[in-house]
Formats: structure tokens, sequence, C-alpha cells
């Protein structure tokens, strides 16, 4: 193709996206004079350049959509939805043209005589309404080219005039003037911006074979960095750091040529969806935040669609009409906010509507359609999880095949779009409040730095991004590994980490030794969830190439990849998503830093717990959360004391009291003794228990509430009725001081309470406890996370609280609460040890509608009831 | 897949020994033929995938023919040899024990699977041909590549 039309070729078509997003933008605002000033220099260029080439099909669309707009833009006609949507259909047009002129390098054949027609028909109707005396058939020339009148008065004058004017009618001989004054603007503009572009166009091809090249380079660099590691005392040592140090400059270098704004992604948006809503007869506005976040235009390419697709089932799907967003009490126009940010070696896209949000109901019926789950699974099920149905490959709610969406290519292409680049998709729906997606992908899928590892006799990489922290297990140290039944923990932190070895995983045992004393655990956390991965050894970090795993190879969940070391060998990129799913637990990806994917996660956590299941007693068995639990021990029976008529043990240099269970629960007087810890605030007590079973995940939901001290109520865990423990029962046996506990009243009406503390065995305590009395319990760790809540939307009965908190504390939140009008009738009740007199007055003052002491959870069920009373009074 | 055809209406065929069968793989598709060395094993890769390796900056998947027609596990001391394909741009070497040389044959004499060839041999053969002493398995490449296919027919 000739160098000259294949530059016009680019250059035309860019134009033209800006064209469509101006043109869209100056319809919502139509007094701006610099958006048209903009449009019109471009459609001006394109006529230009149409001519210089000997286009004349495509100088004709451009002149009379340019003739047009020199009406709006000299503001003797108003722009009128029809006009904008003729000129888009012109630009629609013309990009045909293009089209056709690429594929067959020359013109293609036919006639435009429709749309200039209407455009110069729209164009005389401006122009009569504006100048009546005008009445020839031929306007066009005769507007651009006609003679200044003298005296019309001074050009700054004129300027402001057109400026302000809005776009009615003004006098006919001002008209032409202005035409003049913005044409000469509109050269010195042009020379002004040649100057100013100091860039060239590469194509994609050489940037891509650049990037193949680097990547080469990098593989090679790592070869000799390996070879001269082995030679102690080598001269090449100060070359090759130089070389390496160069090389990683032009890796970032090439890297950042690569790079380009999500927003070239999002530039055809506004019109898409200014289309649809004319189509649709509905009002949507659309927000685009950090539109100049970079990313790597291959990853770009294919998020492009995915992306569009979204909008466009946000647009037809999730947004209702007017009247019914009339009838709900929202405001008439729907918001479609598309957000962007980087957060490590990510970047995190937001789609969000504030439309009606997934039909979860719907969702149902096609799951049990589809066959893809059971009645009997869905009942299980939070809405959350029925919510990711929508992944599901041909899935689509949508009873009408609809022109814009619905066509059968549903989320699932999406997903597969975003799974194909490494990337991860969440949903969150809230009913009647909006749908919003969030999309996590990497920056770039050529160059990644990974842990080089072994397992088994063979070399793994795990990508640096997922990896957390490592750990070294050796026997007799803190960090040892315990197992309970066939479930292998790691106490890190006052935390018990789900493991997993990399041998049994990739089924290397073969030959291997069942050596789990010594290695190293990497922690790992793919979106909310963190594991930690056992492996035999850990070498170092390497800058590595991905290659894509052989498509006989491809199945493998567990490899993401695979690429050449600096030794000239192949190893396998361990995918962390993979060994996440492997474990058996339902991940979902999420991201943790706003405050909406904090919602999620809360919500997440509601979902399911880690419960440890045992035997206390009786033949049932029995649970409790396992994050209410500080440690499992098993201690050699002998060393229980007895003292003052309570058994006790030496722990940790104090001495620890020992609770059972319930009396047919019998302190064994030899062999080993299993014990679950509880500590919170330097205190600890064990409760003596027959049999550790098995830790399971599982749906916390007591279904079942129980009249029996010391148990909460009855739930199934994997199937068995369990009875679940209330570990605040026991605490204040174990010491009395703990808090006094009465007994509690159940109350079955389900009401949604948010509880803050921050001490995460509060929460923990108190949640179940909750649960058991008939509320739906939310958690917060904060206050500032609390408010987040709220400010989304999220709605509760009623808010308890902590007083002492970092941060900010109770009697702020309480306040802040208060000032907003959303949420200034919600009533709060504060939670406190501090029970002086002006802590009860400056509660009142700050508008707490009760005050209730820590560890009165009896005094708490009774305030919420009250609370409750109140309210249905109300 | 045809094998290659010459202008007389014969094709050449790398031959190789596999077990102690002959087989020819087409000239046409064969890349190149190499030792294999420094082989990384794939774990919870098919059976038939003897693992990865770097060839001049290129990760080939290797595939072991004995496993793959079923003809029992390699017992020679011999280091066995790999001829290398590519397949819809992607790398691989199918591991053999022994190369031979090429030889120039007939299409004419080409025939067809005898009835009776075990068929995993007979799903991956595109003809017989018959040599003085030896009978030559024609080898078709993109069959043999099939390991998904196969898995679920199976």
């Amino acid at each position: 193709m000739d160098d000259l039309l294949r530059e016009f070729l680019t250059e035309t078509n860019e134009s033209l996206d800006v064209v469509d997003v101006e043109l869209v933008r100056f319809e919502q605002d139509p007094s701006n004079a610099k958006i048209l000033d903009n449009i019109f220099r471009l459609v001006h260029t394109i006529k230009g350049t149409c001519g210089f080439l000997g286009l004349p099909r495509l100088e004709a669309l451009a002149h009379a959509a340019e003739t047009l707009m020199g009406k709006f833009r000299d503001g003797s006609m108003p722009a009128s939805g029809e006009s904008v949507t003729l000129i888009l259909a012109t630009i629609d047009r013309i990009k045909e043209i293009l089209d056709a002129l690429e594929r067959d390098q020359q013109e293609p054949a036919g006639a435009d005589g429709d749309l200039i027609g209407n455009l110069e028909r729209i164009f005389k109707q401006g122009a009569e309404a504006a100048a009546p005396q005008h009445t020839v058939g031929t306007l066009v020339p005769q507007v651009l080219e006609r003679p200044l009148h003298p005296g019309e008065g001074s050009l700054d004058e004129l300027e402001r005039a057109f400026r302000e004017t809005k776009p009615d009618p003004v006098t006919p001989k001002a008209a032409p003037k202005a035409q003049e004054v913005s044409a000469e603007k509109t050269d010195d503009e042009k020379s002004d911006s040649k100057i100013a572009h100091q860039s060239i166009r590469v194509t994609v091809d050489t940037l891509d074979c650049l990037m193949t090249m680097v990547s080469e380079l990098v593989l090679t660099r790592n070869q000799l960095l390996e070879i001269v590691r082995r030679h102690a005392e080598s001269e090449f040592k100060t070359p090759l750091q130089r070389l390496s140090s160069v090389t990683a400059e032009l890796q970032e270098g090439v890297m950042k040529t690569r790079m380009q704004p999500i927003g070239n992604a999002w530039q055809k948006l506004p019109r898409i969806i200014r289309d649809l809503a004319q189509d649709l007869g509905k009002q949507i506005d659309l927000e685009m935040h950090g539109a100049e976040t970079e990313l790597d235009r291959q990853v770009l390419d294919l998020i492009k669609d995915p992306l569009t697709h979204m909008v466009r089932n946000s647009a037809d799907h999730g947004l209702e009409t007017s009247e019914e967003r009339r009838a709900a009490g929202k405001p008439e126009t729907g918001t479609i906010r598309l957000s962007a940010y980087h957060e490590g070696g990510h970047i995190i896209i937001g789609i969000a509507d504030d439309g009606r949000g997934l039909d979860t109901e719907r969702i149902k019926a096609k799951v049990l359609a589809n066959g893809l789950a059971t009645e009997a699974e869905i009942e299980k099920m939070s809405e959350a999880q029925i919510q990711k149905f929508i992944f599901s490959p041909g899935f689509s709610t949508a009873t009408t095949v609809t022109s814009i969406s619905g066509r059968g290519v549903g989320m699932d292409v999406v997903r597969s779009n975003i799974d194909q680049i490494g990337g991860t998709i969440d949903v969150k729906s809230v009913s009647g409040v909006g749908l919003s997606f969030s999309i996590k992908i990497p920056l770039t899928l050529a160059i990644v730095s990974a842990l080089i590892v072994e397992a088994g006799g063979d070399r793994f990489a795990i990508p640096q991004l997922s990896v957390v922290e490592l750990v070294r297990v050796r026997g007799n140290t803190e960090h040892r590994i315990e197992r309970i039944k066939d479930t292998a923990v790691l106490r890190l932190r006052d935390k018990l980490l789900p493991l997993v070895r990399m041998r049994k995983l990739l089924d290397l045992e073969a030959g291997a030794d069942d050596d789990t004393g010594n290695g190293f655990i990497v922690v790992t956390q793919v979106g909310s969830q963190t594991f930690g991965i056992v492996v035999d050894g850990v070498f170092h970090t390497e800058e590595i190439v991905v290659k894509p795993m052989s498509s006989k190879l491809r199945h493998i969940s567990m490899f993401s990849g695979n690429t050449i070391l600096g030794d000239g060998s192949v190893i396998m990129i361990v995918d962390p998503n993979g060994v996440a799913q492997a474990m058996g637990t339902a991940v979902t990806p999420q991201t943790i830093h706003d405050p909406a994917a904090e919602a999620q996660r809360l919500a997440a956590s509601e979902q399911v717990t880690s419960l440890l299941v045992f035997s206390a007693g009786s033949t049932q068995q029995k649970a409790v959360p396992l994050s209410l639990i500080t440690r499992l021990e098993e201690i050699d029976a002998k060393k229980i004391e007895l003292s003052n008529g309570r058994h006790m043990l030496q722990y940790r240099g104090q001495l620890m009291p020992l609770v059972s269970m319930n009396e047919a629960v019998c302190i064994k007087g030899e062999g080993a003794q299993p014990l679950l810890v509880f500590s919170d605030g330097g205190r600890s007590m064990a409760l003596v228990v027959d049999e550790i079973i098995d830790i399971v995940e599982d749906r916390l939901d007591i279904q079942v509430a129980s009249s029996n001290p010391g148990v909460l109520g009855s739930a199934v865990i994997k199937g068995q009725a369990t009875e679940i423990i209330d570990v605040g029962y026991f605490l204040p046996l174990a010491f009395e001081d703990w808090f006094r506990r009465k007994e509690m009243t159940v109350q079955f009406k389900t009401r949604s309470v948010l509880l803050i503390d921050d001490s995460p065995f509060f929460r923990n305590m108190l949640t179940p406890v909750l649960q058991a009395a008939g509320y739906e319990v939310s958690t917060a760790a904060g206050a500032h996370e609390a408010l987040a809540l709220l400010k989304q939307g999220r709605r509760f009965d009623v808010v308890v609280t902590d007083i002492e908190m970092p941060d900010m504390d109770g009697f702020e939140f309480a306040e802040a609460v208060r000032s907003d009008p959303r949420t200034a009738k919600l009533p709060v009740i504060a939670l406190s040890s501090m029970l002086s007199a002006e802590a009860v007055e400056r509660g009142r003052q700050v508008g707490f509608h009760d005050y209730v002491a820590k560890f009165d959870r009896a005094g708490l069920i009774a305030a919420l009831k009250e609370q409750a009373a109140e309210d249905r009074a109300a | 897949m045809k094998p290659e055809t010459g202008k007389d209406n014969s094709s050449e065929y790398v031959t190789a020994t596999i077990g102690d069968q002959l087989f020819g793989l087409p000239i046409l598709r064969v890349q190149d033929v190499f030792t294999p060395d420094r082989l990384t094993r794939v774990p919870l890769a098919p059976p038939e995938v003897a693992g990865v390796l770097n060839l001049r900056g290129r990760i080939v998947t290797l595939i072991d023919m004995r496993v793959r027609l079923g003809l029992g596990q390699r017992t020679e001391t011999g280091k066995p040899m790999a001829i290398g394909i590519e397949l819809r741009g992607e790398s691989y070497g199918l591991l053999i024990d022994a190369i031979g040389e090429v030889l120039k044959l007939d299409d004419a004499s080409r025939e067809a699977n005898p009835v009776n060839l075990d068929p995993r041999l007979a799903r991956v053969s595109a003809g017989i041909h018959r040599l003085e002493g030896n009978l030559l398995v024609v080898v078709d490449i993109d069959r043999v590549l099939e390991l998904g296919a196969e898995a679920l027919a199976a």
C-alpha cells in the first residue's frame, strides 16, 4: 500500500475516534465552544487530506458534515440531537469507506446523496431559521465564502458574543465573520501542533519484535550471570554487571513503549452508550476515572472486547428505564462508572452501575434448568456464590435477545478472556442498588519476577507477585508444621495457616521420603486467601520470560506457563490460582485495598468459615470457629496439676486453667490430652476435649438455637448435625471476671447488625452469639471500615460498636454516623468496658442509643431487642 | 495427512526404530534430529509427554513414542534420539530409539494397514511399505500429536 495512503488511514481513523467521543460530549454540553472547535478542526483536516489524495466521496461527506458543524460553531443553529445523530451517521459512513479503502486501496463506488441531502436539509432549516432572507438553494459555498462586511465590530467582541451565545439563532450578519475568525485560529493551532508533535509512528509489529528480542537478551544475560556465578573470580564480572543493568534498563524502556493508557480501550464507549441510550430510551451517564492508567498493549487488546461487552450489558440489562428509576426513587439518569488504577504489578478495573443488580432468583432458576447445580446445593449457597454462576459457560439470564446484548455470548466469554491473561474477575451485586465487576489483571504478560524453588528434586518458579513471605520450617522451633488429622497447618503470628505440600500437589512423591520436619513455606496470597506451599528448598529470585505452555500441557491448572532459566534448563511456572483451587477451597479472587473490595471480602468471609470439628463427652460432633482458637495442644496428661480444686497446666510460664466441655468429659489420668487453647488480652484457657477430628470449611449457619449452656446451637457441617460451641460460656468458667453471662434469649426475626470491634477475638465470638439470637451479622474491624460500608449503601438495622479502637473511637464514629443524613437515624449501641458516668454522658451526647458493658451479652441481646421494639413502634 | 509427494509420485521418509519396529516419517515434516539433553519432567502431564527441554531458545515438548505407540518401556542403554517437528507454531520432539537412513519410496507400493494391526499403532499409521526383509510403518505425524482427542475417546 502506498505509504501516504497508509499514513492517511491511520491518522484519519484516530481522528474519527476522537470525533466520536467529542461529539457525544458536545451534545451534552452544546455551549462548550472548545469541544466544537476541536471537532471542527479534525473534520476539516480529514476533508483537506481527502481532497489532496483525490478521494471525492470522503471529501464530499466530510465537507457536508463540516458545513453543518460550522453552523453550530458560529452559533447560527442549535445542535439538536437529530443533527448530531446525522453527523455521527456521516462519520460511520466515512469509516465504512475507509475500511473499503484499506482493503481495496481505492475508494469504493457508491453515492452518499442520502446523507449529504439530509445534512444539507438540516443545514438549510438552520439557515432559514437564522437568516430567512438567505433562501438561495446552494447555500454551502456561499456561507463559507461570503466576503466580510465592513465595520462589524472588533474580533474580540464577536468572539465573546459567540462563545456566550446559547445555541439560538443570532444575527445573520455576524455568522460569516465568526467563521473566518475561527478559521484563522485553526491555522495557527495547526502550526503549533506540528511543533508539539515530537513523536513518530512505529508499527505494533516492530514493538512486538523488539520485545521478543529483549526477552531473548534477558535470557542470555541470565545465562551469562549463571556462568559467572560459578566462577568466583572472573574478569567478566564487571562488564557483565554493566551489561546486566543496561539490559534491565532496555527491558524497562521497551516495556514502556508498549504501555498504553487504558483510555484507548474506553474511547469507543461514550459513543456506544450514547447510541444505546437513544435506542433504549434510557438516560445514561458514563463516568470514566483513571483513563490515563497504563498497561501493556497486548493486555489492552485482550480486555477491550470484554470491557465493551460488560458496559453494553450494564446499559442494556443493568440500568432501568427512566420511569422505573423514578418509581424506585432513584435519579432518572443511570450511571455507569468505569475506573482503573494500579496496584502492585496489577491493574484493577472496575465497572459499576447503579441499576437493578443481578436477579438472584432468575439465576437460580437458570442454574437448575441448565443442571449446573441441584436444588439442595443451591439452598446451601450464599447470594454471592449464586451470582458467580453468571460466569458459567452459556449462561445468560436475559429473557429476550436484544440487538445490544444477550446474544448468547455471555460473561463466560468475558471470564475466559480474562483468565487467558492471568486475570481474575469478581462480581458484586446488591438488588436494586447496582452491580459492580472488579477485574484484576497483570500489567504485562512477558517478563515477571519469580521465586525459584525446589520440590521433589525439580525446580519450579512461583510468581513473586503472589508471594507474601518465606518461612523456614524446623522441627523444634516456633515454626513447625502441625497436623490436624490429615490437614497440615502452620502457626504464624497467632493464625493457623493452611499448608499444602508441593510434592503432593504435583504428584512427585515417588522416591521422596516423607520428611516435613524441614523445608520452606512459601506464604502465598491469592485474592483474600492466604496459604502456605511447602517446598524442599528455595534458591533465588529471577526475572523470567513467561512462555506459554504447550497446547498438550495447557490443561494442567497448576502451571501458568514455563520458562528457560539462566542455566538453560526449562522449568514450570506454578500458578497460585491453580494451587488455591486444588486446595479445595472456593477462592474468590478479590482485592482488599479499596473499601468496595473490602466489603466484598467481608461478605465473602461470612460465607465460609473454617471450623474445627472435635468430639467431647458425647458421640455428637462439635465444632468451633477455627479463628477463635489460638492453639491446639496435645499435652502429657501427667502434667496437669490440681490446684484450688481446679485443673491447671503450666503453660508458657503461666498457669492456664483447664475447663471440661461437660461432665462427661473427664480429664485423662495419663496419655496424651488434646486441648483447645483460647487467648485474649494475655490470658489463656484450655478446653479439654476427647478428640480433635478435623478442620472443615463450611458455612456456619446455625439452624437450631440451643438452650443448653455452652452450646450456641446446631448446624449442618459436612452433612452432619454438629453442635456449635459457645466459647463465651467457657471463658468465665476459667476466669470468673472474663465476663458475666446470663442465659440468652432467642429472637427469630432476622435483623441485620453491623458489629464493629478492633479485636478479632470479640468479633469472632460475638458473631455466632448474635447469629444464634437470630441476627444477620456483618463485621468491620474499625470505624473507617464501617463508615465505608455505610457509604456504599449497605443497610443495617442497628450498629453495635466498641468504644476503644485505634484511629477512630466509638464516640467519633457515632458522631460521623449522625452527621450523615442517610444514616442519622441509624441506631448505634455502644459496647464497652468503660462504664464511667462520664463515658455514659459523652455517649448520650454523641447519640448512642444504648450503652452495654462489653461482656454482658445478655444485656446486648436485650438492648438489641429493645431497639427492634422501638423501631417497630416508630 | 498425505505423505509429501514428489514429481515422480514417490515420497521421502526419515526412518526410525522404535522398539524393534521400523517407522518412516515424511521428510518434509521433519525439522531436525537431536539428542535430548536436560529434559525437565512435567508433573501431572499425560504419560506420553516425556518432558520439555530447551532447544536453541525454544521450548520443545518431547513425546515418548514408545509410550505413545504402546511399545513398552525403554530398556536399551543407548541414548534415545528425538525427531523435531513443528505443529501450529509449537515445537515437538518425538523420542525414538535410533535414527535410520532416508528412504525414497514409491507411493504406489504403500499398502493399507492390516486389519489386525495393534489399534494403538493403527491409529497413527498412514500405511505400510514392504521393504526387503522389513516392514516400514508410515507415521501420520498429526495423529501422533492428537493426544487430547484420544484421551477423550478412550
